[in-house]
């Protein structure tokens, strides 16, 4: 792995100051930085190979298109998917699932059958899917968590019978960290005849993807969760399910022949990309995935779970905190909730914010999960491949002066 | 940016321990107010007779700054007639949108004037501006 150092070297935003203090970035599962390799990518494309792709046969229509396509092998590859044709770009993981919802859910979901999704789901992976229960008839059915905020078999086999049709659920907690036994859950719905739509926006940066090994039916992250520009993200799903489900959005692009009163649709991946796309986000995707590549995910994992344990630890020692997730780094991602008594979470964030520490406060996009939970709303802190220990021991000391500032003795 | 001009005393003292944060027996009217992106959430219920506020009070959670802007307004608008409410309200939100600079007007705002400072917390206006828009909204069923 390259060096700490090297590695914040890459990234101009982190040696910036706020309010006359270093910048310490620890929200990262909403949006990570971007390293100058990202940052010059896409530069570069709008400097030198700017044009409207696959349409005009100039230079440089060619050369947008080859870059475009590129990314598409990249992501593909990234995540072990068959092939390029089975890789949509789309804005991001909510218009991801979306599509799936719109094109899968509203055809192919009949009355009665049942929809499960795990109560941590994010609103991008959960409000999709309250439309297509209410519009079909269908009944949403949650997946409840253990004591210790872990999927237990029992739970899996309980919600995932013979009815259900299609289970939501995401590879990591945007909020517990836990990481989902996924692999399981998904040969355990296929068993059921259910298809699994997984939401990998937060595990994407994390964890190696393999959608293959994973027998993921669709899969949907987002690029400026994983160091690359915001607008630009993916929708794998499985070649018989594309090719089966008419498109989500229509116009240019995703068409072949346009009569006066009929259209045919062009091929994969095409059909499900009307429009203009966002070929400079693709390319600082690509850039993206070469950088975490070069770095190699399996070092990337090793790190943050030293720092998730590191934090999990110090964060007991501050009184009166009371953290939202399994206390063992084991079996979940570098992403902490936790509340103090008698703090509102948006006075935390403000408090810190004022040390130059950037947290989430609120309920971090998962209402019915705070509910499940029993509180309003959490701070979190996440990290990242370039947060450091300083930085953790910084904010645990931040913490620790919360209570004063808000008129409590310690 | 300087915290102590945020959590000041007066602001953490009704914050913590709001005399006005209670149920009416009765009320008039009431009105939920939401902050969906930080967790604020309270109801105001105005108890209103001849056009007068005779009682008013709130419940629910949130923020210092919710609370606490939730506890002085009810403290300034009880005994008042609606339409002083409303003219109230319309200074206070004048204030943080900074729309709203007189002191002479300022100063009709009485302790809510401390949350003056808030104008310059873009992340912290919504939470100071609850209560007065859901006042507004809890006065439209008079």
């Amino acid at each position: 792995m390259l060096s700490l150092d090297a590695i914040r070297e890459q990234f101009p935003a982190l040696t910036q100051k706020v309010y006359g203090k270093p910048l310490i970035y620890l929200d990262n599962a909403a949006t990570t930085q971007t390293p100058i390799d990202v940052l010059v990518a896409c530069r570069e494309y709008k400097e030198r190979f700017n044009a409207n792709p696959h349409r005009g046969a100039h230079y440089l229509g060619v050369q947008a298109t080859t870059l475009y396509e590129n990314a598409r092998d990249k992501v593909a590859k990234f995540i072990n998917a068959a092939s390029g044709q089975e890789v949509i770009f789309t804005k991001n993981a909510t218009e991801a699932l979306n599509l799936v919802a719109y094109s899968y859910g509203m055809s192919k979901i009949s009355q009665d059958e049942e929809i499960v999704l795990c109560i941590s789901e994010h609103h991008s992976n959960l409000v999709p899917w309250q439309m297509v229960a209410k519009a079909k008839g269908a009944k949403l059915r949650y997946l409840y968590l253990a004591d210790d905020y872990t999927l237990s078999w029992s739970e899996v086999e309980k919600v995932i019978t013979e009815k259900t049709a299609l289970v939501a659920i995401a590879q990591m907690s945007n909020v517990l960290g836990t990481v989902y036994p996924l692999k399981d859950v998904i040969a355990y719905g296929h068993e059921k005849g259910a298809v699994v739509v997984v939401d990998g926006a937060q595990s994407v940066p994390h964890l190696q993807t393999d959608v293959q090994a994973l027998d993921a039916d669709f899969f949907a992250f987002s690029g400026h969760k994983m160091y690359g520009p915001m607008g630009i993200g993916v929708l794998y799903g499985k070649r018989e399910h594309l090719e089966a489900m008419s498109p989500f959005l229509r116009g240019g692009e995703m068409v072949e022949y346009v009569e006066e009163q009929v259209t045919t649709f062009n091929e994969l991946p095409y059909k499900f990309e009307a429009g203009t796309p966002n070929v400079e986000g693709a390319v600082g995707l690509a850039a993206a995935i070469d950088f975490l590549e070069k770095i190699s995910l399996e070092d990337v994992k090793a790190y943050e779970d030293g720092l998730t344990s590191y934090a999990l630890g110090k964060l007991q020692e501050v009184p009166y905190l009371k953290i939202y997730g399994a206390l063992d780094a084991k079996g979940r991602g570098p992403v902490i909730s936790f509340s103090l008594e008698g703090c509102h979470p948006h006075d935390v964030a403000t408090i810190v914010d004022s040390d130059g520490i950037a947290l989430r406060a609120g309920h971090h996009c998962a209402q019915p999960l705070m509910r499940y939970l029993g509180a309003p709303a959490t701070s979190r802190i996440s990290f990242a491949l370039y947060n450091t220990k300083d930085e953790i021991d910084a904010c645990v000391a931040s913490l620790k002066g919360v209570r004063r500032w808000l008129g409590h003795g310690s | 940016m300087d915290l102590s001009a945020l959590y000041t005393e007066l602001i953490l003292e009704h914050s913590q321990k709001s005399e006005h944060k209670r149920q009416l027996k009765t009320s008039t009217c009431s009105e939920r107010g939401h902050n969906p992106s930080c967790g604020d959430d309270i109801t105001i219920e105005l108890l209103v007779e001849d056009g007068k506020i005779v009682d008013a009070a709130f419940t629910g959670s949130g923020c210092a700054i919710s609370q606490a802007s939730t506890s002085m307004m009810i403290d300034l608008i009880k005994g008042r007639s609606a339409e002083e409410a409303q003219t109230l309200a319309n200074i206070f939100l004048g204030m943080i949108k900074r729309e709203i600079s007189s002191e002479a007007e300022l100063e009709l705002l009485e302790e809510a004037i401390a949350f003056q400072n808030v104008s310059n917390m873009p992340a912290r206006v919504k939470c100071a501006v609850l209560a007065w828009h859901t006042l507004t909204e809890a006065m439209k069923e008079l």
